[in-house]
Formats: structure tokens, C-alpha cells, sequence
């Protein structure tokens, strides 16, 4: 009873955060200046993580945890210096 | 489904209820993104899903794991630990960024810049 319930869980999660993903990429599609399409992009990175972690408790492998950190990594790492493009038109001064 | 019929009931209910949590505050965010009217408004929309649906997805993981492989299990603290470090720093250069833009543009929709005395 209680398995049947976690499984319906894993996918009905998944499923939301898929929705999430595809309101992020609209706002990314849609977004009218550059600012508003890093912020979705961000969003992206995050709501990707999110995945990962409930693809690695469906296959019962810890490896999607690391690889969520790597994500989560280059998130930060892409939001920071698209920032700092379009604050100075560079990214490292 | 083989691994998971090895957790216990409670397990099992706890982990179901911490991923729809984290699940469900990860759309929510994403939505206010897509749904809110200017880019001031929108910033605050996705911090939701990296702090609160994070962190129940994270305490979800740590549970699952910990449950199976019989011992506390505690990597997922570091991406929780990172990502509270690491958005604020974002977000705040986004949006001084987008506030410099603003007012390079001249636009009417920002607070004009404070007059230096």
C-alpha cells in the first residue's frame, strides 16, 4: 500500500516539476529583455537539480547526487557570469 | 521498483510526502516566474523552488538513502549548503544588473538614483 503510494508519488512529482521546467522555459522563450531570460534560465538550473534528485531516488543510486551538485555548480557559475556580461559588456575584466 | 519495497511503511510515507512537497513548491515557483508582471516582481518568484522545495527534495533523498543503506547518509548537505550560499549571490548582482540597465535606459518604471550630496 504504502510502495504503491511512494511510486505514484516519484512520478506525479516529477511530472510537477516538468511543469516547472516548461513555465521557466516560456518565461526563457517569451521573457521580454535579457534580464528576465538569465533569471528563467536560472530557474531552469534549479528546477533540473530538483529532477535529478527524484530520478536518483527512483533508481535507488546515489550518482544523481553528485551529478546534481555538478549542476548546481555550473548553475551558479553561468548565472554569475551572464550577470556580470550584461552589467559590463564583459565577463572578466 | 525492487529497491524501494525495502523501506518500511513510515519510510516510505515520508519520502512520498517530502518529494510532493519539494515538487510541488518547485512548480509553484516557476509559475509565479511565468505569471508575475515585471522583472522586480519575478525575481522572487524562484527562490522558492532553490530554498523550500530543495530542501524538502534533499530531506526526502537523505531519508531514502539513509533507510536503505542503514546508516545516516549526508552528501545531499552539500548541495542544500551550497545552494543557500550561492543564491543570494545571484540573484543580488541579477538584479543590480537589470537596475543598471534600467537606468541607462532612462526608464520611468525604476526610483531615480539618490542625488549625491
Amino acid at each position: 500500500m504504502s510502495h504503491s503510494l511512494l511510486a505514484a508519488a516519484i512520478v506525479l512529482a516529477q511530472i510537477l516539476v516538468l511543469l516547472g521546467m516548461g513555465c521557466s522555459l516560456v518565461r526563457m522563450v517569451r521573457g521580454p529583455r535579457a534580464q528576465d531570460r538569465v533569471l528563467a534560465l536560472d530557474a531552469m538550473y534549479v528546477n533540473a537539480m530538483i529532477l535529478l534528485l527524484t530520478i536518483g531516488i527512483r533508481t535507488g543510486s546515489m550518482l544523481y547526487v553528485e551529478a546534481g551538485l555538478v549542476i548546481a555548480l555550473l548553475g551558479f557559475a553561468g548565472t554569475f557570469a551572464l550577470s556580470k556580461f550584461l552589467m559590463r559588456g564583459e565577463v572578466i575584466e | 521498483m525492487s529497491h524501494l519495497d525495502a523501506l518500511p511503511p513510515w519510510a516510505a510515507i515520508l519520502v512520498a510526502i517530502l518529494m510532493l512537497l519539494g515538487a510541488l513548491f518547485a512548480c509553484i515557483g516557476s509559475l509565479g516566474l511565468l505569471r508575475l508582471r515585471n522583472f522586480y516582481q519575478r525575481v522572487h518568484a524562484p527562490t522558492l523552488g532553490s530554498t523550500l522545495g530543495t530542501f524538502c527534495m534533499l530531506a526526502a533523498s537523505i531519508t531514502c538513502f539513509s533507510v536503505l543503506h542503514g546508516h545516516p547518509i549526508f552528501n545531499e548537505i552539500l548541495i542544500g549548503v551550497f545552494l543557500t550560499l550561492t543564491t543570494p549571490i545571484t540573484l543580488m548582482l541579477l538584479v543590480r544588473t537589470a537596475l543598471h540597465r534600467d537606468h541607462e535606459e532612462g526608464s520611468d518604471d525604476v526610483p531615480p538614483l539618490p542625488r549625491e550630496q
